[in-house]
């Protein structure tokens, strides 16, 4: 079921250990899924008879930001997991951090 | 959003590592994140509205930060050297609170009902309990850090940042986990100061070794780089300017291998001491760093390789570049007058920043941004062609003699290249004919003699008329604050 996404909303993954924060992300209500099943509040008990599909099997990386296409979505992973992220039916691409120098 | 989420990171990926290191103390980053928490059930079960901290650099510094995240209550450190009046002052204004003190800090405390003092080490003793760690709130618009102002100018504001300020300046400048397992950056700017916030969310974030001096000693900072085989450094530029003269002196060795990057920024740097650093630690990559704390720390960069460029370059373009503070890092900048016009390249005014780390607000005066989320800095500058930012002094410390804006720093820079001139500092006098006038304060090398006339010769040769300091008085000493801030108004009180 699609739902709102708050800027710093933590979510798990229903069906592994992924965690996101959310960073920013566009107003209404969206699908955002964890290696095919719908995230779910990081509070929440994880729900039963679910399964990864492995259509979208594969690791999101903890440390990693996580975009979609215009970036108006941006997810940090929290803690990394089995399962890609989706997002209304499209992949998340890893966004590249702005090198800088160490400067503090 | 909540910046124990970094910590929680950090213990998640890389717990056995090395957090901090104190003296001959060191914890992990699952211990640093134990200590945390043991912190955040105590200040959660005090009820304070704050937890205020008044302690030296120690690890009870980064438990008490990342603890009052864990418990959803704002932060605040404290300077300790402020006197026992301003200090009370400052912890009735956080009130209810709970205060982790360090042993040389709790005689500075008058006791009240609504302040709750804890030693620091108490803090670090905290036995573990059952129960469910506190969870974080996600609230990112809730306040993680207030900060006071030095009060250079006035009664000190508190500069408040919000876990969302703070994230975005993390997530937006580091990259998780980069440091290398043998990585270590020595911290030794005080933990009231943005920069000793900032240094322990990127440190952490970056999975890198702390290692803490509980003061800033030049010669111990030597001792403690080559001791503990650090890597990085952040240092305010008399911090840099102190150890450049303990290496210059032949005091200590100057061979420190494991050193490879040192990041300064919290004061302007004179020319003369990031080139003699450069000279004297060739293998050492330089970063200025510009921020402030209304900006959750740095907002412009000027990199190594910048650094390297300008002190090879004979293009005199290139060559004051040593003089920038860099190309903005995360955030916006724009110049613009006084009037609110957008100015374009080697035009001076007003720098304003904009981004997602610029909190821009103080309690009680609330926000400062403008309709369309800038902040106005109140630094003087001008951007080059190339985007390089260059500051030219703080907006209230402008001369307006006649009519005309009159840049200390320009001034200044000219006094400084006179060589018996060690320090200078101009402000504005009251004057009668031009409203105000042009004084300067002049700091003599040792053993060395220049007569008033001849300074004003130099000025006028290199600027123009106005320029010239109608009084120049010599001093022993100008007037510092702990982290390398020059008291302009102390000197201008002087000459009123």
């Amino acid at each position: 079921m699609p739902m709102p996404l708050k800027a710093g909303a933590r979510l798990k993954s229903a069906v592994s250990e992924t965690q996101v924060m959310v960073v920013k992300a566009p107003p209404g209500e969206h699908d955002l899924r964890c290696g095919g099943v719908e995230m779910i509040a990081a509070t929440a008990p994880p729900p039963a008879g679910v399964a990864l599909d492995p259509a979208y099997a594969g690791e999101t990386l903890i440390g990693k930001r996580y975009v979609n296409a215009d970036e108006s979505l941006e997810l940090l992973c929290t803690k990394g997991g089995q399962g890609v992220l989706s997002f209304n039916g499209t992949l998340l691409e890893i966004k590249q951090a702005k090198q800088l120098p160490s400067s503090d | 959003m909540n910046i124990a989420t970094i910590l929680d990171m950090a213990a998640e990926a890389f717990g056995e590592r090395t957090a901090l290191v104190a003296g001959t103390s060191r914890y992990c980053y699952a211990d640093l994140r134990a200590h945390a928490l043991r912190a955040a059930r105590m200040f959660k079960a005090s009820g304070a509205g704050y937890v205020a901290l008044l302690d030296v650099n120690s690890p009870a510094g980064p438990a008490a930060l990342f603890g009052a995240a864990y418990a959803g209550i704002p932060y605040v450190p404290i300077n300790y050297r402020l006197t026992r009046t301003e200090i009370n002052e400052l912890l009735g204004r956080v009130a209810p609170a709970i205060v982790v003190v360090g042993p040389g800090q709790r005689p500075q405390i008058d006791e009240r009902a609504d302040l709750t003092i804890v030693d620091r080490d108490d803090v670090l003793a905290l036995a573990d309990t059952d129960g469910e760690p506190p969870v974080p709130p996600e609230d990112g618009r809730a306040i993680a850090v207030q900060l006071f102002t030095s009060g250079t100018t006035g009664k000190p504001k508190a500069a408040i940042l919000r876990h969302e300020n703070l994230m975005s300046y993390i997530v937006g400048t580091v990259e998780f986990a980069s440091a290398d397992t043998d990585d270590a950056i020595i911290v030794a700017v005080p933990p009231y100061h943005i920069a000793g916030i900032s240094a322990v969310l990127s440190s952490t974030y970056a999975c890198r070794r702390m290692v803490q001096l509980e003061r800033f000693d030049p010669e111990l900072w030597i001792e403690t780089v080559r001791r503990e085989r650090v890597t990085h450094a952040f240092l305010v530029p008399t911090m840099l300017q102190r150890i450049v003269e303990q290496l210059e002196a032949g005091a200590s060795s100057i061979d420190l291998p494991t050193l490879r990057a040192i990041a300064y920024g919290g004061g302007k740097m004179p020319l003369v001491t990031i080139e003699k650093a450069m000279r004297l630690l060739p293998h050492v990559d330089f970063t200025n760093a510009y921020g402030l704390t209304e900006t959750s720390s740095t907002i412009a960069v000027l990199t190594p390789e910048d650094h390297r460029t300008a002190f090879a370059s004979h293009d005199p373009a290139i060559r004051r570049r040593l003089g920038s503070v860099g190309k903005p890092a995360a955030v916006e900048i724009q110049i613009r007058d006084e009037a609110g016009k957008v100015l374009g390249p080697e035009q001076a005014g007003l720098v304003f920043v904009r981004g997602p780390q610029v909190s821009g607000e103080y309690l009680a005066l609330g926000s400062q941004l403008d309709a369309d989320g800038w902040f106005p800095t109140k630094d003087r500058g001008y951007m080059d062609a190339d985007g390089y930012l260059y500051l030219d002094g703080r907006a209230d410390d402008v001369i307006v003699r006649g009519g005309e804006n009159i840049s200390p720093g320009e001034i200044e820079d000219v006094l400084l290249s006179h060589p018996a001139v060690a320090d200078a500092v101009c402000v504005a006098m009251p004057d009668v004919e031009w409203g105000e006038a042009v004084a300067a304060a002049v700091v003599l090398k040792p053993g060395a003699q220049v007569s008033v006339a001849e300074l004003q010769e130099l000025v006028r040769s290199k600027l123009r008329s106005s320029r010239v300091p109608q009084r120049i008085v010599f001093k022993d000493a100008l007037p510092y604050n702990e982290t390398g801030k020059l008291l302009r108004r102390v000197i201008r009180q002087e000459f009123a």
